[in-house]
């Protein structure tokens, strides 16, 4: 007997991408199709949302204090202190705040999904549901799915402002430069095109966290050794397919704004 | 789609076979009449559950034709099934319980999916289903706080509430002790004799099996009874149905079943 077939690994993989398609797929589309699950959604939303509140602004904060702290010595070197803002705004609303905002709720809310989720079809509670006749995805992937699109665009727009006021006050504490001066290059740096290409990368994390984390969990087997396993294949997928979206979204985005 | 004639069996499995790494069912064919009950036995393994599994469309199988109700759910979309799956009820092996909600809200499950919240009129069907487990008590616990014979009460109170026309039971008494077993199977005569619903059950217990094919439910005397004067253990419509290396080994009465001379039968029942 073969110990490993490459076919059937083959199979398998194709297999989860037909899985996860379809699953993510459904999760959308499940939108316009009733019954919807609105109280399942907001308690959703405060899970995810208020919940993650605390690290995104303890990261968002430190993350903007350390690229103005970085990135003076440099600027000092060619006389450009004053650019500080500039940098820090930059960095913080089209790259930073997006990807580093999504990573944490990644590592918060995949893991959540993935466990709970996995729980509960290894107890059988998926097949309850699907056999009294509610269908798992609208009632428990939907609602996930939503709440993680509508609250990571939100944590990103505060990790940005806490990212840049954590800029600020290293700016003004440490490198002495002038607070005003800091928050209007940091304003007029920002373009039309910056705004929103910071501002439609977290719609694609949001998606990503949610639906990969629903989908380990419910395809979780083995007991509570399989639930373990789903959780850490869950923030391990997102955070890679996080990294790996941001690079191609980026890519497009500035095809699109001509940068 | 027509709705199912009287005479048209609640459930019809036609050479269904299903393999995972090796067969586990090999085109099996049979039939559960309305208001008819079938005892599947056979030892692990040999895919019950998977059968109670293959009725409700949880799986698909490889090969063969499955009729629930009058419709063929064998190329059904999930979509489709969910409308059939809230005419049957389902006791699952271990209960399946949600575990982050109430006593209450999980024998309303189905309800509230309907409404969208506790009304009065929910409230008081669940008191009445629980009632018929005899936990009225334990409306505001959760899954947790319950011992495991509680928590299959509290799941057959579940699969009832909505008075399906088919019931399946995956092992309801499997892991229990045999008083709390017994209470478990005066339940599921009462919910024979007094609502004549239709059931497959799965059991590897022989005793709660032929208890159910010689008990009834005296509704007087609020318990279940032993037949007799005049009632035939064929008269409670209650089947045997043995599965063995991925067949159907016997299907008939309980008299039928003793009487069996096959070796095989002889000796998982002594």
């Amino acid at each position: 007997m073969a110990i490993f077939s490459p076919t059937e690994f083959a199979k398998e993989q194709v297999q989860a991408v037909q899985d996860y398609s379809l699953l993510a797929g459904r999760s959308l589309s499940n939108v316009f199709a009733q019954p919807r699950y609105i109280a399942d959604t907001l308690i959703q939303a405060d899970l995810i949302g208020v919940g993650s509140l605390p690290i995104v602004v303890l990261t968002g904060f430190f993350t903007g204090a350390v690229l103005a702290l970085q990135t003076s010595s440099t600027l000092q070197q060619f006389g450009s202190l004053s650019l500080t803002g500039k940098l820090v705004s930059l960095s913080m609303v089209r790259e930073l705040g997006p990807v580093l905002t999504g990573l944490m709720v990644a590592g918060r809310n995949s893991s959540g999904m993935a466990s709970e989720l996995g729980s509960m079809k290894v107890t059988e509670q998926i097949d309850a549901m699907r056999a009294m006749g509610v269908d798992p995805s609208k009632k428990l992937v939907t609602p996930r799915v939503i709440a993680s699109i509508v609250m990571l665009f939100f944590l990103t727009i505060i990790s940005n402002l806490v990212g840049l006021t954590g800029g600020m006050m290293v700016s003004y504490l440490l490198l002495g430069l002038d607070a005003n001066e800091y928050w209007t290059t940091a304003y007029q740096a920002l373009r039309f095109g910056d705004v929103l290409m910071g501002l439609t990368k977290p719609v694609m994390f949001g998606f990503v966290i949610a639906s990969i984390g629903c989908y380990y969990g419910l395809s979780a087997k083995g007991g509570t050794q399989g639930v373990g396993r789903a959780t850490t294949q869950a923030v391990v997928a997102a955070s890679v397919l996080i990294l790996v979206s941001d690079f191609f979204m980026t890519r497009l985005l500035m095809g699109f704004f001509q940068y | 789609m027509s709705p199912p004639q009287a005479e048209e069996p609640v459930i019809r499995f036609e050479n269904v076979s299903i393999a995972f790494d090796n067969p586990v069912l090999q085109a099996i064919s049979f039939q559960l009449p309305r208001g008819e009950t079938k005892i599947l036995m056979g030892v692990a393994g040999t895919g019950k559950t998977l059968i109670l599994k293959l009725a409700l469309a949880l799986l698909k199988p490889d090969a063969g034709r499955i009729t629930v109700l009058g419709e063929e759910i064998t190329n059904m979309q999930e979509r489709e099934l969910f409308a059939l799956r809230r005419k049957i009820g389902m006791v699952f092996q271990e209960s399946a319980l949600f575990d982050s909600l109430t006593v209450e809200e999980n024998v309303a499950y189905r309800l509230i999916e309907e409404t969208g919240r506790v009304t009065e009129e929910i409230h008081a069907r669940v008191l009445e289903a629980l009632r018929f487990v005899e936990l009225e008590h334990t409306f505001n616990l959760f899954p947790a706080e319950l011992s495991g014979g509680m928590r299959r009460r509290v799941a057959i109170a579940r699969a009832i509430i909505t008075q399906p026309e088919v019931l399946l039971y995956d092992s309801p008494t499997g892991g229990l002790d045999p008083v709390t077993s017994n209470t478990i199977i005066e339940l599921i005569v009462k919910q024979r004799d007094v609502y004549h619903t239709s059931s497959l059950m799965v059991t590897h217990r022989l005793q709660d099996a032929f208890t159910m094919a010689s008990h009834c439910f005296d509704r007087k005397l609020n318990k279940m009874v032993p037949v007799g004067d005049g009632v035939s253990v064929e008269d409670m419509r209650t089947r045997f149905l043995l599965l063995r290396d991925e067949k159907i080994i016997f299907e008939g009465t309980a008299t039928e079943l003793l009487r069996c001379h096959d070796p095989y039968i002889r000796e998982y029942l002594s």
